[in-house]
């Protein structure tokens, strides 16, 4: 539907705006011409102007001893100093390392289930169990990031957790989940397949409802097994998706998901080694250090780097197939 | 490949069986994924109608043990912080949604305008904020230094106004709309906006239920900018970021109930905690079944291109 309004539509156009071109050239005519349509835009624009252009010039504060008194430009400038501490404490080399392990094993095993899910809903015949199961596995990604932690705390604290519950009344000795280090990227990874694969999987469903029929009659005809049915029409037809979504999950690859981690770990110092990413650590810089040079550095250098990995994917989509590229 | 399956004896039967086999697994992984996905619910809402005696002792559990109201009734024994939240919560969401809606609806409506020739210098424009961010500190700054924002509900209520993804996702909708309605609009004499708000935005009702649907969440489950620019200076906190505090600092969960007048060691912590989730949460798990389907189309349209 999208696609057929789009393409009816500029022949139309075309010749509206070459009438309309010769008769206003300049700017200003231009301008007056479309008043209402730009002020229908300016809300927006104002919007952006004050909420994401007008802080970009205070990442200069990167660069400086930044004080209140100063302000951000009348500060000590410091050059490259706040970026080489970061780097010579391993600070920032650790966040990055988390960001991106995090982000990968969330775009791998998010994708795998994803795609696996999709495939056994459409098995399903019957259309109130499909339509309950989805509305259960959707529920997750409607609740706010709070309730994770209330559910971590439900499940993991080392008094009255439903997991040590389980365990002693097994016979174990109960566990202190929320001090060991090593067990935090699993339930990470939990929560977030928890919470994002149900609703993930529409995409891939809706791939798969848009199979050519014919493609499906065809081989049952020649007698094909539903292995065979998956493997040589389902995931062929999936993989332009697949590559889309896990491009642009690659061009997002510096960001975190700040709400889940924050949620699940808070201020706990024993599991940052494992658990510590961008966007936490300069939210604790903020909020508990006022640390306004440290943050905006870090803040800077994931810019820039999800910058370069935005370009660096769109340029591969544009590639692949024009159709699909962001710009 | 078929053909060497086709050759090796009954088809019918061979295909017949690993169709079965795949349903039937179908059913039970989408079931357990399913329960997997419910079970957190269910340990919540069982504990908030559990004795705080009986957690205690044993600890959370799948079933309400000693079943009782107890922690209901401290939340609405002094109910003022709870209903203050839900107050400052439900009137950001209807009037950020509202106002968010109109924004993103014009906005959208404009910029797939084919005969509006700054369209792509605008959406370029916006699209640029998704790709480059000054980050967290400078934004902080100059929230809650420059515009002196902090400590007010409006640096919170005002961010959330939009994104660039809900004005694509608007765009992409919008050009559902034939042109020749717009055509047939100018024909008869009406401006511009008079075009959008009188023939195009009765048409968008699925988009609108959409994009509002995604705005009234953001509203409604926002906890992250409170706890940057309200903080504690606010008497009525958010909903999210008042279940925020109760979760994670002893004094906001005693304030909560009934001010400072009983010590934390009264409390049935465990069992509060749960209630208070349970009634924070409530409203949104309820409206759902309603909305489901909104979001589907959603994400389904905003996949397609933007």
């Amino acid at each position: 539907m999208v696609m057929q309004a789009s393409v009816a539509t500029p022949p139309r156009v075309g010749q509206h705006e070459i009438v309309r071109t010769r008769r206003r050239k300049t700017l200003l005519g231009r301008i007056v011409q479309h008043r209402v349509l730009l002020l229908m835009c300016l809300p927006a624009i104002a919007f952006f102007v004050v909420f994401s252009y007008a802080p970009m010039p205070g990442a200069w504060i990167a660069f400086t001893n930044f004080n209140y008194r100063d302000g951000i430009f009348g500060s000590p400038f410091v050059g490259l100093r706040n970026f080489e501490f970061l780097i010579k404490s391993g600070q920032l080399w650790l966040l990055t390392k988390n960001t991106i392990l995090y982000n990968v094993a969330f775009i791998v095993l998010g994708n795998i289930l994803q795609i696996a899910l999709a495939i056994m809903l459409n098995e399903i015949r019957s259309k109130y169990f499909k339509k309950i199961s989805q509305a259960v596995m959707f529920l997750p990604y409607f609740i706010s990031v709070v309730l994770i932690g209330v559910i971590a705390f439900n499940l993991l604290n080392y008094d009255t957790g439903a997991l040590n519950a389980l365990i002693e009344q097994t016979g174990g000795d109960p566990i202190k989940i929320y001090s060991i280090a090593g067990a935090w990227p699993i339930i990470i990874v939990l929560f977030q397949l928890w919470q994002s694969t149900g609703y993930g999987s529409i995409v891939y469903f809706a791939a798969i409802m848009g199979i050519d029929n014919s493609l499906f009659e065809a081989a049952a005809i020649d007698g094909a097994s539903a292995w065979q049915r998956i493997r040589y029409i389902i995931l062929p037809s999936l993989k332009p998706t697949f590559i889309i979504l896990l491009l642009f999950a690659l061009g997002g690859i510096m960001q975190g998901n700040f709400g889940l981690f924050w949620n699940l770990v808070g201020n706990n110092a024993a599991l940052f080694q494992t658990t510590d990413i961008i966007e936490t650590s300069v939210y604790r810089m903020i909020i508990s250090q006022n640390n306004f040079t440290s943050s905006t550095a870090v803040g800077l250098y994931q810019s820039l780097f999800g910058f370069a990995a935005v370009m660096l994917c769109n340029w591969i989509v544009r590639r692949i197939n024009e159709d699909y590229a962001l710009f | 490949m078929s053909h060497v399956v086709a050759a090796k004896g009954p088809r019918k039967v061979r295909a017949d069986r690993s169709d079965y086999l795949l349903r039937g697994s179908s059913y039970l992984t989408v079931t357990a994924f399913a329960a997997f996905c419910a079970l957190p619910f269910i340990l919540i809402v069982s504990a908030s109608f559990s004795s705080e005696s009986a957690i205690m002792r044993e600890g959370f559990g799948l079933l309400p043990k000693d079943f009782t109201f107890a922690a209901y009734e401290y939340i609405f024994r002094a109910p003022r912080q709870i209903i203050g939240s839900y107050v400052v919560t439900v009137v950001m969401t209807v009037a950020g949604t509202s106002l968010g809606l109109f924004i993103i609806a014009m906005t959208g409506y404009a910029l797939q305008r084919k005969d509006f020739p700054f369209r792509n210098q605008i959406s370029f424009f916006i699209y640029f904020t998704t790709l480059f961010s000054a980050g967290l500190a400078p934004t902080y700054i100059w929230i809650s230094r420059y515009l002196g924002l902090r400590g007010n509900y409006l640096a919170v209520f005002l961010p959330l106004l939009m994104t660039p993804w809900l004005i694509i996702l608007m765009k992409n909708f919008m050009r559902t709309v034939p042109y020749e309605i717009v055509e047939s609009g100018k024909v008869d004499g009406a401006g511009d906006f008079r075009i959008f708000f009188r023939l195009v935005l009765p048409m968008m009702k699925p988009a609108l239920a959409t994009i509002g649907l995604f705005l009234a969440l953001g509203y409604w489950n926002e906890w992250y900018l409170s706890s940057l620019y309200l903080g504690s200076t606010v008497e009525f906190k958010p909903l999210q970021y008042h279940l925020y505090n109760i979760i994670n600092t002893a004094n906001a969960l005693r304030n909560s109930v009934a001010g400072s007048n009983v010590s934390i060691t009264e409390l049935p912590s465990n069992t509060l905690k749960m209630a208070s989730a349970v009634v924070a949460t409530g409203p949104i798990v309820l409206l759902y079944p309603f909305v489901q389907k909104y979001f589907v189309s959603g994400i389904t349209v905003g996949a397609v291109k933007g």
